[in-house]
């Protein structure tokens, strides 16, 4: 649903619109300007410190503010919902600082902001997609040099990213990255998507929608135009391959989509359903249920 | 301090800047956004009530307000760069400082396309901070989508007709030696009477001998 929330006044009064003073608006679109102009490359910009903690996402938060306008619907999402903590706190930011309408329905939004998922339903060109980004280098836990890194993406020297890959199939058999799946942008830079499950990488490659990364406490900023190539590494004998799940989602009964695990009871049962809020309650919309029905708690064998 | 004084200050203070500072900066950075995310298409501003120092254009000065401040080392063309009224506008409403060197330049205002030095003669960034390059804003009469030459690359579906007018000689073939710098080299934001477009240095350009 599209909701206006009334703001009582308070960005008019005590903030500027969207909390950020125009100087660092302005610093921030010139990273988001270099970014577009260089997919995959990450542009340094002054984070400043924001009224919540490092890893809440400051760094989607100031490309959000930087973006953002008065006509903007927004709709914010952590793991994929819109209801959980983190969502539904920066969504009430964005409302006491803007005043802009605010949707949960993904077709609907002008500007979504994402903390590790993709919408399961295909973006358009006149949506712009901001991810929330933890660690923005994805060499980083191979050199912990920034001098380093920085040299081997000036380079395009990623053989210890293949290196690393290699040893999981070494160890396991297979490529056991999961999620933060290493991509390659425009078959120049190696980026790390954010810690987005593996399972939505191919959806970043040839995307209609704008594709923006903020980083806040590693300083970062980073974007994908439309229709980027984005191809996750992999070998020629181990290919990349999506996640897999046995069953449908218990509640709406879709398929080929990213699930989440929910422990029902302290017997070990559990179920699997949609990450995506939006598109699993569109479908029970429509009509469409699950082996538990609609609701899982009135489901028979759970007390 | 009389009457008098008063308008005679007055009539020498540069004509006002954007009326609503916040919101018409950010839907004149959407526009520039949206244009480079998507080279070749032309993005229509919002209308603005600038009334910019000739040459100027209201593109233009909408775009150096909108991203020029005292970070970004400014380079005015051979023109612009002699005319008091412009560079006191640009100063009073940025506080940008004026560059004599292109190559030290973050951004680069040009009024005309007949005045854009050699485009090599702009920064292209370095291996390690391809970033640190210099942006062109360059005022053209005319932004045509769908014919002309045909660009490639990122934002672009398939491929994508464009042209400006006037096109200086051999502008197109330094734009091409441009993209073959990637990720190096300039970005151009083009900006007519209110219309901006983009062309990034990741934009692949062919079709010249058309």
């Amino acid at each position: 649903m599209t909701e206006r929330v009334e703001t009582q006044g308070i960005s008019g009064e005590h903030y500027n619109f969207a909390y950020l003073d125009e100087q660092t608006k302005r610093m921030i679109r010139r990273a988001i300007l270099k970014g577009i102009a260089v997919p995959g490359y990450q542009v340094p910009f002054a984070a400043r410190e924001m009224p919540m903690p490092y890893g809440w996402g400051t760094g989607g938060v100031q490309v959000t503010a930087a973006v953002i306008g008065k006509n903007d619907c927004l709709k914010m999402i952590d793991q994929g919902s819109d209801d959980t903590t983190n969502a539904v706190a920066l969504r009430n930011f964005f409302v006491e600082t803007t005043g802009v309408d605010t949707t949960t329905k993904t077709k609907d939004a002008s500007i979504i902001q994402t903390r590790h998922r993709i919408p399961e339903e295909n973006l358009t060109k006149d949506q712009v997609l901001v991810y929330q980004v933890p660690i923005p280098e994805p060499l980083r836990f191979l050199e912990p040099r920034e001098t380093e890194t920085r040299k081997m993406h000036a380079l395009e020297e990623y053989g210890l990213m293949h290196v690393k890959l290699y040893e999981d199939i070494a160890k396991f058999g297979h490529i056991a990255t999961a999620y933060a799946y290493p991509v390659m942008v425009q078959d120049r830079y190696v980026m790390d998507p954010s810690p987005t499950p593996k399972f939505d990488n191919p959806k970043m490659d040839q995307m209609e929608a704008l594709q923006l990364f903020g980083a806040g406490r590693e300083k970062r900023i980073y974007a994908i135009p439309p229709h980027t190539k984005v191809v996750s590494l992999d070998f020629e004998d181990h290919p990349f391959e999506v996640t897999k799940f046995e069953q449908p989602c218990a509640i709406c009964g879709a398929e080929e989509i990213y699930l989440d695990e929910v422990i029902l009871d302290d017997a070990g049962n559990r179920m699997f359903v949609c990450s995506d809020s939006d598109f699993c309650e569109e479908r029970r919309d429509v009509g469409h249920v699950g082996h538990l029905g609609t609701n899982p708690l009135e489901a028979e064998g759970n007390d | 301090m009389s009457t008098q004084t008063a308008s005679s200050i007055f009539a020498k203070a540069p004509a006002p800047g954007l009326a609503d500072p916040v919101h018409d900066a950010q839907s004149v950075f959407r526009s520039a956004m949206n244009a480079l995310a998507q080279p070749g298409t032309v993005q229509q501003l919002d209308i603005l009530t600038l009334s910019p120092p000739a040459p100027l254009s209201v593109a233009a000065t909408a775009l150096v307000l909108t991203l020029c401040d005292y970070d970004t080392p400014l380079w005015l063309d051979p023109t612009l760069a002699t005319n008091g009224t412009v560079k006191n506008y640009i100063r009073f409403h940025t506080a940008a400082p004026f560059v004599e060197s292109p190559a030290e330049a973050a951004f680069a205002l040009v009024s005309d396309t007949k005045l854009l030095p050699a485009i090599a003669s702009f920064a292209a960034g370095n291996a390690e901070y391809p970033d640190r390059s210099t942006t062109i804003v360059l005022m053209v009469d005319e932004l045509t989508e769908d014919e002309g030459i045909t660009l490639k690359g990122p934002g672009i579906k398939t491929e994508k007709q464009f042209s400006i007018a006037p096109a200086p000689a051999m502008f197109w073939q330094q734009m091409q030696d441009n993209s073959t710098l990637y990720p190096l080299g300039i970005d151009i934001i083009f900006a007519g009477t209110s219309q901006v477009a983009g062309l990034p240095r990741s934009t692949k350009i062919t079709g010249l001998e058309a």
